[in-house]
C-alpha cells in the first residue's frame, strides 16, 4: 500500500511527461537530422509559427501588466486530456490510500519501514532508498495527497486554455512524488533528495509559462535563495555524520542522546555539537519554508500558476521544513539554544510578513505572506517544544491557505487574469460560491471560533505563553499581535474583492461563477477548514497526543507543556480571539464604513506605508548586500582572474607574443639587397672578432 | 723606404673596404653593387699577387688568373639579370628592389 | 730606391681615390670610369710586383671587355643622375663603426702577423729568376702542367656564363619570320593540305 501511495504520483508524472514530450515532439518536427523527413517540409513553418506565437503574447503582455497570462494563442497539446485525467485519478487513488493509512498508523499503530533498494554502499557508508511510515509520515501523507489530488481536479479548470497542461500535470505529480519521497524518508540522504526534488519542482512550475521574463526571474531567485539553505542544510548533514557515523535516522537518533556536550572544533571555536546541527539544518528549512531572511522567494514564487501557488507554496512545499525539525524532533530537543533560534526567527517571521501583507495589491501575493506569517507560526510551535502543535496547524493551515489560494485563483480567472484587488470589488453576487468558501477560509486563518484554525493557532499561542523557552515569551507576543494583523488583512481582502462597488466594470461584467472542477475543490476544502480541527484537537494537541504519535515525535517538553496549556487564565486564552475581533473591526471601519480613511492613512504616514509596501525593502538590501557584490565579484573574476590572467598568460598571451615575436623578425626581411649584405658584413665582423678573441686556444 | 709586403696588403684591405661599403652604403642603383664587387675582386688579386711575389711561390698567380675568369663570368652573368629585371620592372633603384620583402 | 716607393704610392692613391669615386660619384658612367682608373692602377701595382702578365691581362680582358660591357649596360639602361640620397648618412653610423671594427682587426693582424718559418719550404711553384723565363712562360709551365683542371674548369665557367647570359637576355622579336626547322620536319599531310571539294564553276 505504501509503494502505491508514494509511487502511484510517479507513475502519473511519467505518462503525461511521455504525453507532453510526443505533444512537443509533433508540434515541432524539424528534430535531429535524418528523424521525421517527411516533416522536414513542416518544420520551418512550425517554427515561424511557435516564434510568431509569442509575439502577439509579447504584445499582450505589455498591455495588461497585472495580468499572469496563458499562451492562450497556441493550440493545446496533443493527449492533454489523457494526462490530466490519468495524473489525477492516480492522485485521487493516493489519496484514499492515504486516508486508509492514516487510520491504520495513526489508529492502529502500524508502524513499519519498507526497504526499496540499496543506494550507497561505499565503506562503512551504507543507505537505502527506504520509507519509514509512522504517524508523522501518514499525516503528512494525507495532507500532501490530499491537497495535491485536488490541486490536480482544479487545474482541469484553471489550465483548460494552457496549451501546454501534459506538462504541467507531469510536473505536479512530479512533485507530489518528491515530497512524498521527503516525507517517508528514512535517512537524511533520501530526506535531502525530496528536498531537491521539491526544490527543483518547485523551480519548474514557478517558471512553468517559461516564455514571461518575470516567471523565469522568479524561478531562479526560488532555487537559489533555496540554495542558499540548502548549503546550511547539506552542512547540517555532513555534521551529524560526522558525530554519528551514520545517516539512517533510526542510528540518529539512537546515538544523538550521548552526543549531548560533545563539541566540535572550528577553526579556532569549539561549539556545541548538537546546536550546531539543528542550527545549520534550521537554515535549511529557513531557505525551503521562507522564513525571515530567507523569505524573499515566496512572494515573488506567485508568478506561478494558481494551483501551483496552492499546493507548493502553501501546504506542502513550504512546509517541508517544519515537517523536518518535526521529523528531527529528537535532535532539537537536546538543542535548546538551537530550539529558542527557531522560535525566534518563528516569531519574527510571523510578525514582519504580516505587516507587509497589510499594504500589499496583489491578491495573490497577500496570501503568500500570509503564508509566510502562518510557517512563523509552526515555527514557534516547533520551537517550544510542542512538535505535535505545530503539525497540528501546518495540518489545518494546508486546507484553510490551499482553499484561500483556489479561490483566489477562481477569481483571477473570472475577472480575466486579473489580479490587483483595487480593480476588483462587489463580486460576491457574482462569485456566490468562491465567496462563501473564501470567507469560510479567512475565517478559519484568522481563527474564528470552531473553525478548524481556531484549534490550532490558539494551541499555538497558548503553547508560547507557557513555553520554558527564553524567546518564548517574544513569540507569545510577536504572535498575539500578527493574529490582529492576520485578520485584518484577511479580511481587507475578502472586502476589496467581493464588496463594494466595481472599480472594473468590464471584467465585472463579463464574470461568471467557475466550472464545477474548479468549485468542487473549494467545497471540499472548505469543509475541511471547519472540520479538520475539532475531531482531531484531542489527537494532536490534547491528551491522546502521545498515544497517536507514538515514537514519531520527541516529547520530552512536550507532554508537560500541555498538561500547563490547561492552566492559563482565561485572559490569554481569549487573546488570539480578542485580536481577531479587532482586526476585523479595524478592517470592517477601513473598507466598509469608511472607504476613503485607508488612503487618508497612506498619505499621512506615507513612509510607513512605502516601507510596508516595499516589503521592508529586504529586496533592496539584499540587492545592494548581496547580489551586487556577487555581480562584481563574479565580472572581476571573470574579466580579469579568467580573461586577463588565465587567458593572457595562457593561450591568448602565447598566441599575441608568438605574433609580436614575428613581427619583430618580419622586420629584418626588408626585401632590400643592401640589408642583406649589411647583416652579412656584420657577421663576418662577428666572426673574424669571435675567431681572433674568443677562440684563443685555436 | 722599402715596400714591403704590409704596403700592398694594406692597400687590399682598403680597395676590400671601400668595396663592401659600396655595396650597402649605396642607394643608387644595382650597377654600383656590381661595381663594388669588382672592387672587392681585385681587392682579393692584388693580395694574392702581393703574397705570389713576397713568397715567390706562383701559385699565387694562377689563383689571380682564375679569380680573373670567374669575375668575368659573374660580371657578364650579373648584368644580363640586371637587364632581365630591368626590362621588367623598369627600374634599377636599390629601393624599388624590394620583392623579397617579408 | 726612392723611385719604386713614389711609384708606389701613386698608384696606390690613385687606385684607393679612385675606387672612392667609383660609389660617390653621381654619374653612373663615371663610376663605371673611375673603376677604369682604378683598374688600371692596379695593373700598375701588379707590374711593381714583378706579375706583367698578370697585368696586361687584367688591362685587356678586365677593363676592355668586362668595364667596357659595364658602360654597355650602364648607357643601355639610360639610368638617371642620382641624388645622394637620405638614407645614405642612415646608414653612417653603423658602417663606420663596423668598419672601425674591421679596420681594428686588420691592423692587429698586420702588426701581429709574421711569415712562418716553414714557409719558404711550402712554396709550391717557385718562381724562376728572371733571367730564365719570362713572367708569362712561367705561368704557362706551372698553368698547363699541374693545373690543367683548373684551367679547364675555367673554361667551362666561362662556356656556362656565355650561354648563361643569352638564355637570360634573348627576346625574340615578336614579328620577325624564322625558320623552326623542327617544325618544318615534323610536317605531315594531315597539317600541311587542306582537301575542299570544289563544285564545278562555283569556285572556293
Amino acid at each position: 500500500m505504501y509503494h502505491a501511495i508514494v509511487f502511484l504520483p510517479l507513475l502519473g508524472a511519467i505518462i503525461a511527461a511521455l504525453i507532453a514530450l510526443a505533444g512537443a515532439r509533433a508540434r515541432h518536427p524539424g528534430g535531429p537530422p535524418g528523424i521525421g523527413a517527411e516533416n522536414h517540409a513542416h518544420g520551418p513553418v512550425d517554427e515561424s509559427h511557435a516564434r510568431a506565437a509569442p509575439a502577439p503574447h509579447g504584445a499582450h503582455a505589455v498591455l495588461d501588466a497585472s495580468h499572469s497570462e496563458p499562451e492562450a494563442l497556441e493550440p493545446p497539446a496533443a493527449g492533454s486530456r489523457s494526462a490530466e485525467l490519468v495524473t489525477t485519478v492516480f492522485l485521487f487513488a493516493a489519496m484514499l490510500l492515504s486516508w486508509l493509512a492514516f487510520a491504520d498508523v495513526g489508529f492502529g499503530h502500524h508502524d513499519s519501514r519498507v526497504t526499496l533498494f540499496p543506494w550507497i554502499i561505499s565503506g562503512e557508508l551504507k543507505v537505502d532508498w527506504a520509507l519509514r511510515i509512522d504517524t508523522l509520515t501518514a499525516v503528512m501523507f494525507v495532507v500532501v495527497t490530499t491537497i495535491s489530488a485536488f490541486v490536480h481536479l482544479y487545474s482541469i479548470g484553471y489550465m483548460e486554455e494552457d496549451p501546454h497542461r501534459p506538462r504541467f500535470f507531469s510536473y505536479l505529480s512530479l512533485f507530489t512524488f518528491a515530497m512524498l519521497m521527503l516525507v517517508t524518508a528514512d535517512n537524511l540522504v533520501q530526506l535531502f533528495f525530496g528536498w531537491e526534488g521539491v526544490g527543483l519542482m518547485s523551480y519548474l512550475l514557478i517558471g512553468f509559462w517559461y516564455h514571461k521574463p518575470e516567471a523565469n526571474a522568479a524561478a531562479i531567485k526560488a532555487f537559489i535563495v533555496n540554495r542558499v539553505g540548502d548549503f546550511g542544510f547539506s552542512l547540517g548533514i555532513f555534521a551529524a555524520f560526522m558525530m554519528t557515523g551514520a545517516l539512517d535516522l533510526d542510528t540518529v537518533f539512537a546515538q544523538a542522546p550521548a552526543l549531548t556536550g560533545k563539541t566540535i572544533h572550528f577553526l579556532s571555536w569549539d561549539v556545541d555539537a548538537l546546536t550546531l546541527i539543528c542550527l545549520l539544518l534550521f537554515m535549511g528549512a529557513m531557505g525551503k519554508s521562507a522564513q525571515f531572511l530567507l523569505h524573499t522567494w515566496l512572494p515573488d514564487a506567485m508568478e506561478g500558476p494558481t494551483p501551483v501557488s496552492a499546493l507548493i507554496h502553501a501546504a506542502t512545499m513550504v512546509t517541508a521544513g517544519v515537517f523536518m525539525v518535526a521529523r528531527l524532533s529528537p535532535l532539537f530537543d537536546l538543542a535548546p539554544a538551537a530550539q529558542a533560534f527557531v522560535t525566534f526567527i518563528g516569531a519574527t517571521t510571523a510578525f514582519f510578513t504580516a505587516t507587509i501583507a497589510l499594504v500589499q495589491n496583489d491578491i495573490k501575493r497577500i496570501i503568500a505572506y500570509s503564508t509566510c506569517s502562518q510557517l512563523g507560526y509552526m515555527f514557534v510551535a516547533m520551537g517550544t517544544g510542542a512538535y505535535s502543535i505545530g503539525m497540528f496547524h501546518l495540518f489545518t493551515h494546508a486546507f484553510f491557505k490551499a482553499l484561500l489560494f483556489l479561490g483566489s485563483g477562481s477569481v483571477i480567472i473570472a475577472m480575466h487574469h486579473e489580479q490587483d484587488i483595487r480593480h476588483m470589488g462587489g463580486l460576491k453576487d457574482k462569485l456566490p460560491l468562491t465567496y462563501w468558501t473564501m470567507v469560510i477560509g479567512t475565517l478559519a486563518l484568522t481563527g474564528f471560533p470552531l473553525t478548524a484554525g481556531y484549534f490550532s493557532k490558539d494551541a499555538i499561542i497558548e503553547a508560547a505563553y507557557v513555553s520554558s523557552n527564553p524567546i518564548a515569551l517574544y513569540g507569545f507576543g510577536a504572535t498575539v499581535i500578527a493574529a490582529a494583523l492576520t485578520a485584518f488583512y484577511s479580511w481587507r481582502l475578502i472586502f476589496l474583492t467581493f464588496h463594494g462597488t466595481p472599480h472594473d466594470h468590464h471584467h465585472y461584467d463579463a464574470a461568471r461563477e467557475s466550472p464545477l472542477v474548479m468549485v468542487l475543490p473549494l467545497g471540499f476544502l472548505a469543509a475541511g477548514s471547519i472540520f479538520a480541527g475539532y475531531p482531531f484537537r484531542e489527537l494532536f494537541a490534547g491528551h491522546d497526543v502521545v498515544d497517536f504519535f507514538g515514537d514519531s515525535l520527541k516529547f520530552a517538553a512536550g507532554s508537560h507543556l500541555l498538561e500547563e496549556m490547561h492552566h492559563i487564565p482565561l485572559l490569554i486564552g481569549m487573546a488570539p480571539t480578542v485580536m481577531m475581533a479587532i482586526g476585523f473591526v479595524v478592517a470592517w471601519e477601513f473598507y466598509i464604513r469608511r472607504p476613503e480613511l485607508p488612503a487618508e492613512l497612506a498619505r499621512q504616514q506615507e513612509p510607513l506605508y512605502k516601507f510596508l509596501l516595499n516589503k521592508w525593502y529586504f529586496d533592496e538590501i539584499y540587492d545592494f548586500l548581496i547580489v551586487r557584490p556577487t555581480l562584481w565579484l563574479a565580472r572581476a573574476l571573470w574579466k580579469y582572474g579568467d580573461g586577463w590572467t588565465i587567458d593572457g598568460l595562457g593561450p591568448d598571451g602565447i598566441s599575441a607574443r608568438v605574433l609580436d615575436v614575428t613581427r619583430g623578425a618580419v622586420r629584418l626581411q626588408t626585401g632590400y639587397l643592401y640589408h642583406y649584405a649589411f647583416a652579412m658584413l656584420i657577421g663576418v665582423a662577428a666572426l673574424i672578432t669571435w675567431f681572433m678573441f674568443g677562440a684563443r686556444a685555436g | 723606404m722599402t715596400i714591403g709586403l704590409g704596403h700592398y696588403l694594406t692597400v687590399g684591405a682598403i680597395l676590400f673596404t671601400i668595396g663592401i661599403f659600396g655595396i650597402f652604403l649605396n642607394r643608387k642603383n644595382v650597377i654600383i653593387i656590381l661595381m663594388s664587387i669588382e672592387l672587392i675582386l681585385l681587392a682579393v688579386n692584388v693580395n694574392l699577387v702581393a703574397f705570389s711575389a713576397f713568397l715567390g711561390d706562383l701559385v699565387g698567380q694562377v689563383y689571380a688568373l682564375l679569380v680573373l675568369t670567374v669575375a668575368a663570368a659573374e660580371a657578364a652573368i650579373g648584368l644580363a639579370i640586371l637587364v632581365a629585371y630591368y626590362r621588367n620592372r623598369g627600374s634599377i633603384a636599390v629601393e624599388d628592389i624590394n620583392l623579397m620583402k617579408g | 730606391m726612392l723611385f719604386p716607393a713614389l711609384f708606389f704610392y701613386l698608384f696606390a692613391g690613385v687606385c684607393i681615390s679612385a675606387a672612392i669615386m667609383v660609389i660617390a660619384a653621381r654619374n653612373p658612367v663615371h663610376s663605371v670610369l673611375f673603376l677604369i682608373l682604378a683598374f688600371v692602377n692596379a695593373a700598375a701595382l701588379f707590374i711593381l710586383l714583378g706579375a706583367e702578365f698578370l697585368a696586361m691581362i687584367l688591362i685587356i680582358v678586365y677593363v676592355g671587355a668586362v668595364l667596357v660591357l659595364f658602360l654597355f649596360v650602364v648607357m643601355m639602361l639610360d639610368v638617371d643622375f642620382a641624388e645622394l640620397r637620405q638614407g645614405f648618412l642612415q646608414y653612417l653610423p653603423i658602417g663606420a663603426f663596423l668598419g672601425a671594427i674591421l679596420l681594428i682587426e686588420l691592423v692587429l693582424v698586420l702588426v701581429g702577423w709574421t711569415i712562418g718559418p716553414n714557409a719558404q719550404q711550402m712554396v709550391a711553384a717557385p718562381i724562376p729568376p728572371a733571367a730564365s723565363a719570362l713572367n708569362a712562360q712561367a705561368l704557362g709551365h706551372v698553368l698547363y702542367t699541374r693545373y690543367v683542371y683548373f684551367f679547364q674548369a675555367a673554361g667551362v665557367v666561362l662556356l656556362v656564363a656565355m650561354v648563361g647570359a643569352i638564355v637570360l637576355t634573348l627576346r625574340h622579336k615578336p614579328h620577325v619570320k624564322r625558320q623552326n626547322i623542327a617544325e618544318q620536319i615534323a610536317r605531315t599531310k594531315a597539317n600541311a593540305i587542306e582537301i575542299v571539294k570544289v563544285r564545278p564553276g562555283q569556285g572556293l
